[in-house]
């Protein structure tokens, strides 16, 4: 694992990250300052320099490649030999034959990281929301857009029209030795973390090109949030490789699913956007010839998938109707020893050693790896791993608290993100969800979310000057974004679809984990359900009905008894 | 018509005694297998339960099927019409006469083996409970099996509701059934239900019909 340093002096740190002498060193340093507060869960809270725990994207995957049955080999084209000393040059080669592929590309999400909500008109995408975890990208690219699918994109001043811009290596290269680093260097406590990279061999990269595996889109999205399955829980490098335990399709010794076998599309448009779901599968079953263009278990299962064999057989296919597929074939996410970040407190940003930024590793994740449970630049975390699922009545449409809009202050929790649905809807299902609970700043005065600049070589950047109040002022001002001045505190929460890390079906939950009076579906009212639903009137009713026969059978007998006695007396 | 016999003559078929004894054994099954379904059973499993109910409840549903032919096709249907006449005199045994050791005011005959009162629990539990359970049941068969569509009209809710009063209903029934039972003697009760025979009291004419239409059904005069 890389670490990051704060200063040149002790980035001899990250040279000796793998070695024995370097635990020692962490260890007697934990010794020494003992500040392991904030780490909730067993760890080994030793403290280690530095600020982030950012991989670089791209960085030493172990790529997993299927045979190829391309008519074309790549490596052998001769417009693919080079010489090429950046990623547009190589792109300028890719748009020479693919020569459409560049207009298709740069109307697509990973380009645009924009989405617009045909309902509410609300633009939406990273370009424009702020979330949960560090909050916004926007204004932040020179770090952020270390994941952009594009060369470059430091600030408003990009490009989006030049094609040469899109970075085509991210999503095709097949090498696995590629990497993306953010596009500027933000300030010294962080940019340490990106030198001393071997460079690039752009020609080998070129000649490498294949359909996107599952390192190529892993590498950014297993990563959301600002470190490995931070963001979604059922997306982390355990996806890389795994077995058949994490995820039945995706088992590198089974099926081998790449990411697009299922988030399948054509020209540059892939299926499956968390901004618009289609939980209920209303789409056919594509006949041989048909676009298939849905990321639905449906589409290749059918809404009645289990053997009609059994009772059994016939209740579970029924059960399509009422409840997505995800909820019983996904017993729990952050599966494969790595854990995700359940909460987020900001309010302990800040805190320095010797006027440095630090990290605490309080958590240690099933696969052996430490995780942060305190860093200088973001405040404390808390981690799970193995988790049990939030069950929601969900339609598919998800809603979004913008940057423009105002709330309640009093209500809190306030939801970042929200939706609707419920038993009557046809629509709907019943949906897993990972919820992330955060206390993130806002504006006291405007009652809204607020911008912050977190990166950049300034004295404003929160990433270096630890300083709300500024970062706060410059990122909403950068924007025109109304700013009181005054900012505090709030609990948030945001809500995470699960889809991913299915698991084989002997491992799908067994009946009773849903139909038992403290079943996982218990927050769920207003619909029947066996064995959940309380029918506590009825049973008390019942009860009293067949008390009161018992009873009154009882004293019969007894009278009867009695009556017998004295007759014979 | 002054002098009257008690023969041992057959008053439960084969058929009947089928009927009685399977229907005993899957209501118990339904009995036992629907509360876990109701979550007040943790002996067994959701799964089992659910399968064991469907399987037992379908298999149910059919011996009705062929109870209700048999009921019509030999007339034994006319046991179950409801009378007044004697019904005080019961009722009167059982909240009175019972406890001064008087004897059952009712005599099985050949033409109503059940006194008035037990003809109308029995026909309440035939014409009432038991269909309500039964197309309750179908109902959520039904809507388990996938077509729910049909009957969508009707939520679940209120079907499971249905089915659960009806249910009590019967568990009542069975405490009170086994309860009378006792009275006279539980094991002379049970008797005739295993062997099919029991003593009846017929007039001479009666037993002269029967002597001459169904001479297999007499045991001994």
């Amino acid at each position: 694992m890389k670490k990051c340093d704060t200063t040149k002096g002790q980035k001899v740190y990250s040279k000796l990250a793998a070695s024995p002498l370097f635990l020692l060193m962490a260890m007697s340093l934990s010794i020494i300052s003992s500040t392991t507060s904030y780490a909730e869960h067993s760890g080994t809270n030793t403290i280690e320099p530095g600020i982030s725990e950012y991989k670089n994207i791209g960085e030493g995957r172990t790529v997993t490649k299927k045979q190829s049955r391309s008519t074309t080999d790549h490596s052998k084209l001769k417009e693919l030999q080079g010489p090429f000393n950046s990623g547009p040059e190589v792109t300028k080669a890719c748009l020479k034959c693919h020569n459409t592929a560049g207009h298709q590309f740069i109307k697509n999400k990973h380009w645009t990281w924009e989405y617009k909500d045909t309902e509410t008109g609300q633009m939406l995408g990273k370009k424009h929301l702020v979330n949960t975890f560090c909050t916004n990208a926007r204004g932040n690219e020179g770090m952020c857009a270390q994941c952009h699918a594009g060369y470059g994109w430091k600030d408003d001043s990009f490009d989006f029209s030049n094609e040469e811009n899109i970075d085509c290596l991210a999503c095709h290269e097949s090498t696995g030795k590629y990497y993306k680093l953010p596009p500027s260097k933000g300030n010294k406590a962080c940019s340490v973390m990106f030198e001393g990279k071997d460079p690039i061999n752009w020609v080998e990269s070129a000649k490498s090109v294949d359909m996107p595996g599952r390192a190529n889109c892993g590498n950014c999205h297993f990563y959301g949030g600002g470190g490995d399955n931070v963001k979604h829980g059922d997306l982390s490098s355990a996806l890389f490789n795994p077995d058949k335990k994490v995820d039945v399709h995706m088992d590198s010794k089974g099926e081998n699913f790449a990411c697009i076998t299922c988030h399948v599309g054509e020209g540059h448009k892939w299926s499956g956007s968390r901004y618009k779901m289609d939980v209920a599968g209303k789409h056919d079953i594509p006949k041989p010839g048909m676009k298939r263009e849905v990321t639905s278990c449906k589409s290749c299962h059918t809404d009645s998938p289990h053997p009609v064999n059994s009772v059994t057989g016939f209740n579970l296919n029924n059960h399509t109707r009422k409840v997505a597929c995800e909820t019983c074939h996904i017993p729990a996410y952050a599966r494969g020893g790595v854990a995700t970040k359940t909460d987020w407190d900001w309010r302990t940003m800040g805190r320095l050693k010797n006027g440095e930024g630090y990290n605490e590793e309080g958590y240690t994740q099933g696969n052996g790896e430490h995780r942060h449970t305190y860093k200088s630049i973001k405040g404390s975390f808390k981690y799970a791993e193995n988790v049990k699922p939030l069950y929601r009545w969900f339609n598919g449409k998800m809603n979004y608290l913008t940057i423009d809009q105002k709330f309640d202050p009093k209500k809190q929790p306030i939801e970042v993100n929200h939706f609707k649905g419920s038993y009557n809807d046809p629509d709907s299902r019943i949906y897993p969800f990972k919820q992330m609970r955060t206390i993130q700043p806002y504006d006291k005065g405007n009652n809204t979310l607020v911008y912050m600049e977190l990166w950049g070589d300034d004295d404003t950047a929160l990433w270096g000057n630890y300083d709300f109040g500024k970062a706060i002022k410059v990122g909403m001002q950068k924007y025109n974004i109304p700013y009181s001045g005054e900012y505090d505190f709030i609990k948030t929460v945001s809500y995470w679809p699960i889809n991913h890390m299915v698991a084989p079906k002997e491992d799908a939950l067994n009946c009773e984990e849903c139909h038992a009076k403290q079943g996982r579906l218990k927050d769920l009212h207003g619909f029947y359900m066996p064995a959940a639903t309380q029918t506590s009137k009825l049973n008390l009713i019942g009860l009293l009905a067949i008390i009161g026969t018992l009873g009154g059978v009882l004293l019969h007998a007894l009278l009867r008894l009695i009556a017998r006695k004295r007759r014979r007396t | 018509m002054n002098k009257t016999l008690t023969p041992t003559i057959q008053v439960f078929s084969v058929f009947e005694r089928i009927w009685h004894w399977s229907q005993v054994l899957s209501i118990f099954t339904l009995i036992f297998t629907g509360l876990a379904i109701h979550g007040m059973n943790d002996l067994i499993d959701f799964k089992t339960a659910v399968t064991v109910h469907t399987v037992v409840g379908i298999a149910l549903l059919i011996l009705w099927i062929f109870a209700f032919f048999w009921l019509f096709t030999t007339g034994q249907w006319r046991h179950y019409i409801p009378t007044t006449r004697n019904m005080l005199n019961v009722a009167r045994y059982y909240a009175y006469g019972v406890f001064k050791g008087e004897p059952h005011p009712y005599h099985k005959t050949y033409r109503k083996k059940h006194n008035p009162l037990q003809a109308l629990t029995y026909l309440l539990l035939k014409a009432v409970i038991f269909p309500t359970v039964g197309i309750s049941g179908i109902a959520y068969l039904l809507v388990s099996l996938g077509y729910g569509d049909l009957i969508s009209f009707i939520p679940v809710s209120i079907i499971a509701f249905i089915h659960t009063v009806a249910a009590i209903a019967i568990v009542i029934f069975i405490i009170l059934h086994l309860y009378i039972l006792t009275i006279g003697g539980f094991g002379h009760h049970v008797k005739p239900m295993i062997t099919g025979y029991d003593e009846v009291e017929l007039t001479p004419e009666e037993l002269a019909f029967i002597k001459a239409d169904e001479p297999e059904k007499i045991k001994n005069v």
